[in-house]
């Protein structure tokens, strides 16, 4: 048994140098990518956006690569158990995919030194095999914000958020004020829901922004629920539009769906997959947004007026130009102190130690 | 803040929904447990029981077959559970992991093509005169069926355990199935209905989440309710009264919440987002706390093999 291994691994390794495919210091071929979900793929969000990514990797390297992935791994304490099982299994490079492996991952780095780990959406990067990726999500949220301030009839905004981050902090205050500007008597009512994937709570909290006068939902949790939720909402006479988040949910388009915020990862799955085999794989902290493709507007649908169509696909152009930073000052935080001055850009720093609302915004951000 | 904003009525009235499918899978748990049984595998049945009710309901059209196939696939699962612990006497706290892992893996590989497909619609039933009540009629009596089906089997099951004989006999197997196999009773038969009664009620809990609470297929939507009723059941003390009272007041206090935090309710988010926890463990707690000994003891023979040779 051991001598069959021993041959075909040689034969392998032997195989793959002759064809010119890529062969690792330990002989094997295909690169085995690794993906940690926190959510089933099935989610229709977040989770389902990045197995797309992991999709583009297996067409853009067919034979050279195999992907493995779990989902539904827990944030805390069994996510670096899980981790560490994929590292174990011999991959070669794991993507983590959620905020709250930020620290597993950095531990379970630091045991594995010659395999790469891409943390999604964090900060910690502790060993020199640990890079970090993200979306600028508030990007986006800058045009559904504005597109929410123009269509809400009773002024009120939900946003059922999940953890208090600044990635989610982030959103809520791009959205406000953006919808703010349009609509100065928005109000934006927030629910944090405290998980990031359970369809009945995601539900529950719809319903009740709506039976609360909320006419517009946005959400950063990862569940097509309060989609079907608005969606049971306006069969039975309501009037509530919704954004798909993370992933398009065209399914519930026209209405409640009126456009969405999507994911794409795919582009920047394939440029680090690529460079693990280049050999030109480095640490680094990537932060894609409009201009990388990373966040994308989904299709407007004609619910929306004309006008405020195109003054959101202008807002689109212009951010992925670099014309305009969402976080452009004047802008003032809650309390009233001054954030950014007049004509201030906010500094990534800035934004991703975020943890306060803008002017304007009611509540607390919880702690 | 703006409390103003909160209608009492669809708040109760969402309650009864926010409930239900914790009290139906933690009824079937406490028929089991009560036969001595420890099935940690809820939350499989729950999911199983969540797509072969969708399944049947998206073919046939019908929410009513949908619930029947839920059951059948709920009891289905349970089933293999009850061979593999009652005739093969596996080790029942890894056999209810694993079907939890099993039955989990098994409704997203039989969901793949249903995934945002949405559910046949689930009436509700106005019943008439009741729902014509100011105030009363909205808030208890304008639900789907599901909501009442799902007190009836409380009902029953506590007139069952308390006042038949069959409960009897079930109460006996669970307390000492030495004694009741000495008795003639058939202890491995009766466990086996328990299971599987358990295992149809878990379907039916996981199928009100995936056609009534979130109106279309969602991988994973129970997330984590199935642990909710394990624990609900043990909180109870296996008592169908106060299972009702803990179900109420988790999946009422779940809703609350978000309405309070949605009116900005000048209580810290945190706390808000414990308070159905926390409320829960310490009612229950206070409940069974009135009456001392045996009243609160968990069933004698609970999560034991049973082999006649013994």
């Amino acid at each position: 048994m051991k001598r069959r291994t021993l041959l075909q691994t040689g034969a392998g390794a032997a195989m793959a140098a002759a064809m010119g495919l890529p062969v690792r210091g330990d002989g094997h071929t295909p690169l085995k990518i690794g993906f940690i979900y926190v959510g089933p793929i099935g989610d229709g969000g977040w989770t389902f956006q990045h197995d797309q990514g992991r999709l583009d990797v297996e067409a853009a390297f067919g034979d050279q690569v195999e992907t493995v992935f779990q989902e539904s791994v827990p944030e805390g304490a069994d996510a670096e158990r899980a981790i560490t099982q994929m590292a174990l299994g011999g991959a070669d490079m794991i993507f983590t995919t959620s905020f709250g492996y930020m620290e597993a991952t950095n531990t379970v780095a630091g045991n594995f030194p010659n395999i790469k780990f891409e943390h999604a959406t964090g900060f910690m990067r502790e060993h020199d095999n640990v890079s970090t990726y993200d979306a600028r999500f508030y990007e986006g949220r800058a045009v559904l914000g504005h597109i929410a301030g123009r269509m809400t009839k009773t002024n009120k905004i939900g946003y059922i958020a999940s953890f208090p981050i600044p990635e989610v902090i982030q959103g809520i205050n791009s959205a406000f004020k953006h919808a703010c500007a349009v609509n100065p008597a928005v109000e934006m009512v927030v629910i944090w829901a405290y998980t990031w994937f359970d369809p009945a709570k995601e539900a529950d909290a719809a319903k009740a922004m709506i039976e609360q006068g909320v006419d517009v939902i946005m959400q950063h949790t990862d569940s097509t629920a309060p989609q079907a939720a608005a969606a049971e909402a306006n069969a039975a006479g309501g009037d509530v539009i919704t954004f798909g988040q993370a992933s398009d949910m065209a399914a519930f388009g026209p209405k409640p769906r009126v456009a969405s915020i999507i994911d794409n990862w795919g582009p920047y799955y394939v440029e680090r997959v690529q460079a693990l085999i280049d050999g030109t794989w480095a640490q680094q902290g990537h932060w894609g947004g409009m201009p990388e493709g990373e966040v994308v507007i989904g299709e407007i649908t004609d619910v929306v007026p004309a006008d405020v169509k195109a003054e959101a696909e202008a807002m689109i152009a212009d951010i992925t130009s670099g014309a305009y930073h969402p976080f452009t000052g004047p802008i003032k935080k809650q309390d009233g102190s001054v954030f950014l001055a007049e004509g201030e850009v906010a500094t990534d720093l800035q934004l991703v130690t975020m943890d306060f609302y803008l002017e304007g915004m009611l509540g607390d951000i919880p702690s | 803040m703006d409390l103003s904003n909160i209608s009492p009525i669809l708040l109760l009235a969402s309650l009864m929904v926010a409930a239900t499918p914790i009290l139906l899978a933690a009824i079937g748990e406490l028929v089991v447990e009560r036969a001595g049984v420890l099935n940690l595998g809820v939350e499989g049945m729950m999911m199983t029981g969540a797509i072969t009710g969708f399944m049947i309901g998206h073919a046939t059209g019908s929410a009513a077959l949908g619930f029947v196939g839920a059951a059948i696939g709920g009891a289905a699962l349970a089933c293999l559970f009850g061979i593999l612990t009652q005739y093969f006497l596996s080790n029942q706290v890894a056999t209810g992991l694993a079907l939890t892992l099993f039955g989990v893996g098994l409704a997203s590989l039989l969901g793949e093509e249903y995934i945002g497909i949405r559910a046949p619609a689930v009436a509700s039933i106005d019943i008439p005169l009741l729902s014509q009540i100011p105030v009363v009629g909205p808030i208890l009596f304008q639900h789907d069926a599901m909501v009442y089906v799902g007190l009836l089997i409380v009902l029953a099951v506590w007139w069952f355990l308390k006042y038949s004989r069959g409960g009897l006999v079930l109460r006996a197997v669970g307390e000492n199935h030495d004694a009741a196999h000495a008795l003639g009773y058939k202890v491995t038969r009766i466990r086996m209905m328990a299971i599987m009664f358990g295992g149809a009620c878990a379907g039916l809990g996981g199928a009100y989440l995936g056609m009534v609470r979130v109106p279309q297929w969602t991988e994973g939507v129970t997330a984590g309710a199935g642990w909710i009723a394990l624990a609900i059941v043990v909180f109870a003390s296996w008592r169908p009264g106060r299972l009702v009272t803990g179900a109420y007041l988790f999946g009422g206090i779940g809703v609350l919440q978000l309405n309070l935090q949605a009116a900005r309710a000048p209580i810290p988010v945190e706390v808000l987002s414990m308070s159905p926890y926390i409320a829960t463990i310490v009612a229950l707690v206070l409940l069974s706390a009135r009456k001392s000994g045996r009243s609160t003891a968990a069933p004698a023979a609970l999560g034991q093999p049973f082999h006649a040779s013994r």
